[in-house]
């Protein structure tokens, strides 16, 4: 029980740290905007194929928007040796881990919800037609993001180059689930319901989840405390 | 003495390498594919000779992370770099026998795309060492980094594997027939790299344990 309530009261410190500068969060939407303007510039964003290529679109712009929102995870604890205060603390690292994990997964699926009506109106795609099931892909291969990328921005924060760094790390170890993430947001995008092949996509999210999570929970007190 | 086993297995390497180039290229041309088919001698050695750099990448990470012996950590840089190597080998073998054969250098292939993606993988392990000054924290994160790669690697080629497949299928257990000597020949062609890999790990391990010396006495002189 007190395991939770640590990880929550991580979690709640980081919303409040950031909801206060707002810092990451805008940064990583104006980013985001950025992105989907110089896309309409790559291809002609005809209606029939920009929705055969909205999966892969939406899922390059949330993994470059969030990398911005990770980047920020741990190294906002650099400034007044808030990192140091933070192992220190009476908090096991997984706890610590969590509760980060679970701020950035807030700050990213934000981004994400308000990227996505930008994203319609600009390119003229009807994403409404499969809500829920997008939201779940949503849900779950951002939960993928975040993990990989709060432990490695855990690994990251004290090296030269961290802001070149973890885009380098994290995109290669990232590939199964945003390609998951890319071919079934593109057939909810068409209207396709879940069905089928694309089942075997969202267990192989959900396995990456599960696997990367596991992992990182394992490994995140070797990182941080070495 | 450890000077002698390298000198040793780098001639025997180099022996069995010209034996077997010989062996190779007295080889009638394949009946489909011509000389061209040849390649396959180096291309798929090569590729096994990564894999299991990877594998023994692993479990020295694990090892390290462990005992938190610096031996560990040589062996899996060590290893790892010269991984790396065999694959960038596997995947320009790869890409001359696909222009010829296919007529292009590239394709987004299942397995193309794989290795690829494994490459990036492990070029990133060494991009991070060399971010990394202090000697222990650059170990111990370079062999998490290491255990998630190695993760990952089976994730990525099942994955990818569900996207589309060009890749002429395995030779050897797709069911293809390949002539018994030439069966031979590919073996007798995986030791020679094999050993070869092993020569050029124990040269970066010696280096990496003289870095480690070096480092000391620098630390012992700033010390004083």
């Amino acid at each position: 029980m007190a395991f939770f309530r640590q990880v929550l009261v991580v979690g709640v410190k980081d919303l409040r740290a950031e909801l206060r500068t707002k810092e990451a969060v805008n940064a990583s939407f104006a980013f985001a905007l950025v992105i989907l303007l110089l896309f309409s510039f790559a291809f002609d964003p005809s209606e029939e194929q920009t929705r055969e290529i909205s999966g892969g679109l939406l899922w390059i712009v949330f993994a470059f928007a969030g990398t911005l929102v990770l980047n920020r995870s741990f190294a906002r604890e650099l400034g007044n040796d808030c990192l140091d205060a933070l192992i220190s603390a009476p908090v096991s690292g997984a706890a610590l881990f969590l509760g980060k994990a679970l701020a950035n997964f807030c700050l990213v699926m934000a981004v994400e919800l308000v990227s996505l009506p930008v994203f319609g109106i600009f390119y003229n795609v009807r994403w409404t037609q499969q809500f829920w099931q997008l939201l779940m892909v949503l849900l779950l291969a951002t939960w993928g993001l975040t993990v990989i990328g709060t432990i490695f921005s855990a690994l990251t924060v004290n090296i030269r180059l961290r802001e070149v760094m973890l885009p380098m790390l994290i995109y290669p170890i990232m590939v199964p689930a945003l390609m998951a993430a890319m071919r079934l947001t593109t057939d909810l995008m068409a209207g396709t319901p879940i069905g089928g092949d694309s089942v075997a996509w969202l267990r192989m999210l959900a396995g990456f989840d599960v696997v990367f999570t596991t992992v990182s929970l394992i490994l995140v007190e070797t990182v941080l405390v070495g | 003495m450890r000077n002698k086993i390298i000198y040793g297995l780098g001639a025997l390497a180099i022996l069995l390498l010209a034996r077997n180039i010989y062996l190779i290229s007295n080889f009638p041309p394949e009946r489909a594919q011509g000389m061209i088919f040849k390649i396959i001698f180096f291309h798929v050695p090569a590729a096994m000779t990564a894999m299991l750099g990877a594998a023994i990448a692993l479990i020295a990470s694990v090892l390290f992370l462990v005992t938190k012996n610096f031996k560990y950590d040589a062996l899996a840089v060590a290893v790892t770099e010269v991984g790396l190597a065999f694959l960038a080998a596997n995947l320009i073998t790869g890409s001359i026998w696909g222009r010829v054969i296919w007529g292009i250098w590239w394709t987004w292939d299942a397995r193309l795309t794989s290795a690829l993606v494994c490459w990036l993988l492990y070029a990133g392990y060494l991009m991070l060492r060399r971010a990394i000054e202090e000697p222990t924290q650059r170990a111990t994160f370079a062999a998490v980094f290491s255990i998630f790669a190695f993760l990952d690697v089976p994730i990525v080629i099942f994955s990818i594997k569900w996207w589309r497949t060009q890749h002429p299928q395995p030779v050897f257990w797709g069911g293809g027939s390949f002539p018994r000597d030439w069966s031979i020949v590919m073996l007798w062609n995986l030791i020679a790299l094999l050993l070869l890999g092993t020569v050029m790990t124990l040269i970066r391990l010696r280096q990496e344990e003289t870095q480690r010396e070096l480092d000391s006495l620098r630390r012992m002189a700033h010390a004083l």
